[in-house]
């Protein structure tokens, strides 16, 4: 049985400790890897840099599943130097650029520390605090010292983990839950499937890793791995809030439509059905925004079967976001339930 | 590492709110005891350490001010488990989301440390005039994660939030973390305190690490009169040269510490402690206030018959957010430039504080 032990705590952790700008995921990489290392089935890293992974079955009738979870995160790449430690810096991945001044960064594979500061509100006026601090005037501080740091160096958040009980509060939860929950499930591939896993690159800058992995694996249908926004705060006017993507504490969230994919209806009710089965709670994303791998997925070759299960998480591509660990627990006994009870007709039934 | 380095982190580490200081002034009162004869609390908090001068009693008494207590927020209300905030000190709500946070969680009791985010709501949960603005903080809530009975069992109104952002080294000399202002001048009067340990004094030395300046200079006034110094020497932090700031009210980062000019200080002190590091050769550099110095200085310059006041700035980056950016090296010279001056008092220094008209 796959779990969420102390290990898997661990591992936690240090992915979320861990620098993997998308483009730059190489110290993910390598904590995946070395997590594999002792692993009987295929590995491999592709020309992008996905880690891919085929756990053959043994039962006949086989469907040939794809299960994938991103290792890039949202982050900065400095792009010029200008003198006594103060870099520019862009944005990769979707960031809201409120989110940015007075976080401490880690810069480059040495995770260097630096900051994104602000004027002190001592020398700003009441007109300029109602406006916010565009990119262009903030600056990733590394100290007038002097280093190694230049220019394409990539920076994230220096947000360490930490766990209060049942509350994870991380940098990038989105998606190292879902890299640790796909590595518990190559460990224990269900034998009635050939599992074809991918770890990926460049989500979070249109799912570009995801394609060349579908392409490559030609799966018969593929399940995404991912972390999505909750957004269950109560509204400022006490009014209810309707507008909720998923709430924390209810579950794996199970993917109807996004921005970029209608779920396939049949994976849909299978997963929903296995949860049932399995008296494992689990809930309906509200049709919204927002994309995960499964956009680029579900279009390769002749097209493939696709949804996406998430686990609900707050305040994803900020400095810190906050998951629930049932709900992390939930999802992987789900994913694990759905996959092992797969009838191997399913894509031969009706799309109603 | 420098010696100075774990003394420093401590102090960065810890909460300390304005008015809440006691565990800044724990921190400050073990490192004082060795350094001082007597050390006492004042009647608002503040942490008094007399060191025994030399001179034939009764001696002249200089007075050394640096303020400990700490900006940061304060419960004001929960909402489902998720709890509003004001602000404790002067805070710019832009500075606000994605910030790591302590919450000081009193309503089951003692006090308990409760891990936590300040976050910006959705839009769409947002009054719409709002947009893609910055938030008021009235609109921002900290959430800890935890369920709402257990957030309602354990929150009262009124508890303090403090930054959790550890402090850390950065190149050049420099540190990064929240509360430098004005932790970074405890420890440059710590310094202080360390080299009056080998160098003769006449006058006695209060050093004084002040309560509540960030709410308005309030635990100075207290102090002052409670001592009644004859002069007077704030230090506090000021703004360095950096990002978003470079006009006449910042100095450069790392070129030593400020002198203040202005009404809030005596032009003879302040001639004075010119004149001293010229000839010690310790960098510096001129700041100018035309009005309040938003120091301790600006109260006790006004305390009972008037103190004859000195204010010395430590040049910082990014003040009051939760990453200010100082330079350890300039706790050095202040320190060493304060102590330089203390050991050179004369016991008639008094009757030089004049008005040169």
């Amino acid at each position: 049985m796959p779990i969420i032990g102390n290990a898997q705590l661990r591992l936690l952790e240090k992915l979320c400790n861990a620098s993997a700008v998308s483009g730059d995921e190489g110290e993910v990489r390598k904590i995946v890897l070395e997590d594999l290392k002792n692993h009987s089935g295929q590995v491999r890293v592709d020309a992008l840099g996905n880690v891919l992974v085929t756990c053959s079955g043994s039962g006949r009738k086989r469907l040939k599943v794809m299960v994938t979870a991103h290792m890039d995160e949202v982050g900065f790449m400095l792009v010029a130097d200008e003198g006594e430690g103060l870099f520019r810096f862009e944005m990769v991945g979707g960031m809201d650029v409120r989110q940015l001044p007075g976080k401490a960064v880690l810069v480059g594979k040495d995770h260097l520390p630096g900051v994104i500061g602000a004027r002190p509100i001592h020398l700003t006026t009441t007109e300029e605090r109602k406006q916010k601090i565009p990119l262009d005037a903030l600056r990733i501080d590394v100290g007038p010292g002097g280093s190694k740091i230049k220019p394409g160096d990539r920076a994230v958040f220096a947000t360490r983990y930490q766990r209060n009980g049942s509350v994870l509060i991380a940098k990038a939860l989105d998606d190292r839950l879902g890299v640790v929950t796909l590595l518990q499930l190559v460990k224990n591939a269900p034998p009635n499937i050939d599992l074809l896993a991918a770890f990926t690159v460049q989500e979070e800058i249109g799912g570009r890793g995801a394609k060349v992995a579908a392409y490559a694996f030609n799966p018969q249908l593929a399940v995404v791995l991912d972390a999505t926004p909750a957004n269950d705060l109560p509204s400022w006017d006490a009014e209810e809030n309707v507008s909720y993507n998923t709430k924390l504490g209810l579950g794996p969230a199970v993917y109807i439509a996004d921005s970029d994919t209608f779920s396939d209806p049949r994976l849909v009710r299978h997963i929903i059905k296995s949860a049932r089965a399995a008296g494992i709670p689990c809930q309906v994303r509200q049709p919204a925004g927002g994309g995960t791998d499964a956009g680029t997925i579900h279009k390769a070759r002749a097209g493939v079967p696709s949804v996406s299960v998430s686990v609900p998480h707050r305040y994803s591509h900020t400095a810190a976001s906050i998951a629930l660990l049932d709900d992390w627990k939930n999802t992987l006994a789900l994913l694990d339930a759905a996959l092992r009870r797969l009838p191997p007709g399913l894509l031969a039934t009706d799309r109603i | 590492m420098d010696p100075l380095f774990p003394f420093l982190k401590e102090l960065l580490t810890a909460p300390g709110l304005s008015g809440y200081e006691d565990p800044a002034a724990e921190i400050i009162s073990k490192k004082w005891k060795p350094l001082v004869h007597e050390i006492s609390r004042g009647r608002l908090g503040s942490l008094h350490g007399l060191r025994r001068g030399s001179g034939p009693s009764p001696r002249p008494t200089v007075m050394v001010a640096t303020h400990m207590d700490a900006i940061g927020l304060m419960v004001t209300g929960i909402v489902d488990g998720f709890l509003r905030l004001t602000q404790v000190g002067g805070i710019d709500p832009r500075v606000l989301p994605g910030a790591l946070v302590t919450l000081h969680a009193t309503g089951a009791g003692l006090s308990q440390s409760i891990p936590g985010v300040v976050v910006l709501p959705q839009t769409r949960l947002l009054p719409p005039d709002i947009g893609l603005n910055p938030v008021p903080l009235e609109y921002l809530f900290l959430d800890t994660g935890l369920p709402r009975a257990k957030v309602e069992s354990l929150v009262q109104v009124g508890d303090l939030v403090s930054f959790a952002q550890p402090p850390f080294e950065l190149t050049g000399d420099t540190i990064a973390g929240h509360s430098l202002d004005n932790r970074f001048s405890v420890a440059a009067l710590t310094i202080c305190l360390e080299e009056l340990q080998n160098r003769p004094h006449l006058w006695d030395v209060w050093a004084v690490a002040t309560t509540q300046e960030e709410i308005g200079t309030i635990g100075a006034t207290g102090s002052t009169y409670e001592l009644h110094p004859n002069l007077a020497i704030v230090m506090d932090v000021t703004f360095a040269k950096g990002p978003g700031a470079n006009d006449w009210q910042t100095n450069p980062l790392g070129k030593g510490p400020t002198l203040c000019m202005g009404p809030n200080i005596h032009p003879a002190l302040h001639k004075a402690m010119k004149e001293l590091a010229d000839k010690l050769e310790i960098p510096y550099s001129l700041e100018y206030a035309p009005r309040h110095t938003g120091t301790d200085g600006y109260s006790t310059q006004v305390v009972a018959e008037g103190v004859p006041t000195l204010v010395m700035g430590i040049p910082l980056r990014y003040m009051h957010t939760p990453v200010e950016m100082g330079a350890v090296k300039d706790i050095q010279r202040a320190g060493r430039l304060v102590a330089e001056f203390i050991a050179g008092l004369a016991l008639d220094f008094v009757e030089k504080i004049i008005w040169d008209d």
